[in-house]
């Protein structure tokens, strides 16, 4: 960040993104469709899940490939999964940037490591699951690791619980977080934002109500809303979006149904989708991602676009930071929840 | 009251704190290197290349068909076939591959070659201790390095190696099926070769025998 600054008070603020430019897109039209599915992990490293699945289902949508209804149980209770990790490691991380060093990001990576435990017994790998495919997934779940996934859901909201006593009444976040960086809903809305970011300022938006991708109309679940647009609502609406995704886990490991983990007629070499273009979007953990593919018919693509909700986001830094002091300006960028392997791409 | 909230994390925090004496659950950390996490059965991180017997030189299951080369989104393989043929395990004559390398330093463990591979010889390691102090020659693995036995696949995955077994136990099988279809047929062919032949012998006799009369 370049950050002008008036005595403590910031009075112009620019993002400088870029480091960690790696070129994704244009790897992406220069590899086989399968062949991209490794290198979205490393997008929104936190989330190889959500991920996978947004890239999966834009190419499903170009190629009109069907999808198991047991795969798609599997790719709720991984995605949603991915989300409580996502959500308990964002909490720490803003909390170890308002100055608690340490115990809260310890106690939140101890939990995020059950869920990469199951990950990893699952598909192989903690964070660069690599798990998806067009079709439906990679290899199926075991009943004795759906119990182990049940287990870790059912211990989750106690663990909830012991971190909001930890945090959510503690005098010191509420002072330095309440009131900090509010967000209006117009500039959010006008800005593109997305996410608990822009359900934080009141909008309710959410791509698994609003426009229920894969089974998600199955499942009862609320989006919690802010009212204020500040740091206080965006840490609020992260634990009780975590209390819901809890909820749809609940669900989810209990119907699911036998059968195929991925459609028999799936392949995995020489894919070649028809001519045409799709964008398939998730609510992914951050916000809506957004793959946008251009086929020619060839097994390549000719265009690959990512739509980051991390880049989006945070465009609008400088609006939230004008006039507040430049120690809220780091609690606000850690409200944003940004990743910067997907900011850079 | 202020400070109410503090206090309240404070219990907390000191919950955690005497639950870490007892309770393994509220441990957060294992002290690496003397102490290690055993690993899960399907953790993957670099490919090796599956021999059978003994010899890891003639047993190499590797055909060189060099389809995991192609399809390495990274492309951190490299392939050079073999001039001369050998035996593979069905008795088929096949390239080995003359050099094998993979360069671990690009390679992001993303298992396509394996999951591509059509004749079970590339599998996911599970070792991790990949530190070296030369990182070019180091980390690019030849194929002697690669080269592990099948004992030792069944050591780290016992479930996925004891199903690559079952595909390649179907497959000699229907090699043995179809080797004796084939044998069968031949010798069909040849008996009813033979009979033709016969049968064909008397009238060319015939004929022979009216040109020569």
């Amino acid at each position: 960040m370049d950050v002008e600054l008036e005595g403590e008070t910031v009075v112009k603020l620019k993002p400088v993104f870029g480091y960690l430019h790696r070129n994704h897109e244009k790897i992406g039209e220069g590899t086989s469709y399968l062949g991209s599915m490794p290198y979205t992990d490393r997008l929104d490293y936190f989330n190889s899940m959500t991920n996978n699945w947004a890239y999966a289902l834009s190419v499903e949508t170009l190629a009109g490939i069907e999808v198991p209804e047991r795969a798609e149980y599997i790719r709720v209770i991984t995605a949603e999964l991915s989300r409580l990790q996502n959500h308990v490691c964002l909490i720490g991380f803003l909390v170890q940037d308002m100055g608690a060093l340490g115990t809260p990001l310890m106690y939140a990576f101890r939990e995020r490591e059950r869920i990469l435990d199951l990950f990893e017994s699952l598909t192989g790998a903690r964070m660069m699951c690599n798990y998806m495919r067009f079709g439906g997934c990679r290899c199926d779940v075991s009943p004795a690791w759906l119990h182990q996934a049940q287990q870790v859901v059912e211990a989750f909201p106690k663990f909830l619980d012991e971190f909001e006593a930890l945090l959510s009444e503690n005098e010191v976040l509420v002072s330095r977080s309440q009131g900090v960086g509010a967000l209006s809903q117009s500039l959010a809305i006008d800005a593109g934002i997305t996410g608990p970011m822009l359900r934080a300022t009141g909008v309710n938006l959410d791509l698994r109500k609003a426009e229920p991708y894969g089974i998600y109309d199955r499942f009862e679940f609320r989006i919690p809303l802010g009212d204020h647009g500040d740091v206080f609502d965006r840490y609020m609406i992260r634990i009780l979006e975590m209390r819901e995704s809890v909820s749809i886990l609940r669900q989810a490991i209990g119907d699911i149904p036998q059968g195929d983990f991925i459609h028999p007629k799936a392949k995995l070499r020489g894919f070649k989708p028809p001519a045409g273009e799709a964008y398939g979007r998730i609510e992914a953990p951050k916000g809506e991602l957004g793959f946008y593919l251009i086929s020619d018919g060839s097994p390549k693509p000719y265009r690959f676009r990512v739509r980051p909700p991390s880049f989006i986001n945070l465009t609008i830094l400088e609006d939230m930071c004008l006039g507040q002091t430049i120690a809220d300006a780091v609690i606000i960028l850690g409200s944003v929840d940004i990743v910067l392997g997907e900011v850079d791409r | 009251m202020i400070g109410k909230g503090i206090l309240k994390g404070m219990v907390e925090t000191a919950k955690n704190l005497a639950g870490s004496f007892h309770d393994p659950e509220r441990l957060t950390t294992v002290e690496y290197p003397e102490q290690k996490i055993p690993a899960k059965e399907n953790a993957r991180n670099f490919p090796f290349l599956v021999y059978d017997g003994d010899d890891w030189e003639t047993g190499l299951r590797c055909v060189s068909c060099q389809i995991c080369e192609k399809e390495c989104p990274p492309q951190c393989i490299y392939i050079e076939k073999d001039t001369v043929k050998k035996p593979d395990f069905l008795g088929k004559m096949q390239f080995q591959p003359k050099t094998f390398d993979i360069d671990v330093s690009v390679c992001m463990g993303c298992q396509i070659c394996v999951e591509v591979c059509p004749f079970e010889s590339i599998r996911m390691d599970r070792d991790f201790e990949y530190a070296q102090s030369d990182r070019f020659e180091g980390l690019l693995l030849r194929k002697d390095q690669l080269a592990k036995p099948n004992k030792y696949y069944h050591s780290i995955h016992p479930t996925e190696a004891r199903e690559t077994d079952a595909i390649r136990d179907g497959k000699r099988q229907d090699h043995l099926a179809k080797e004796k279809a084939k044998a069968e047929k031949l010798a069909k062919a040849k008996e009813e070769a033979a009979a033709k032949a016969k049968e064909a012998q008397t009238p060319t006799d015939g004929d022979s025998s009216e040109k020569a009369s």
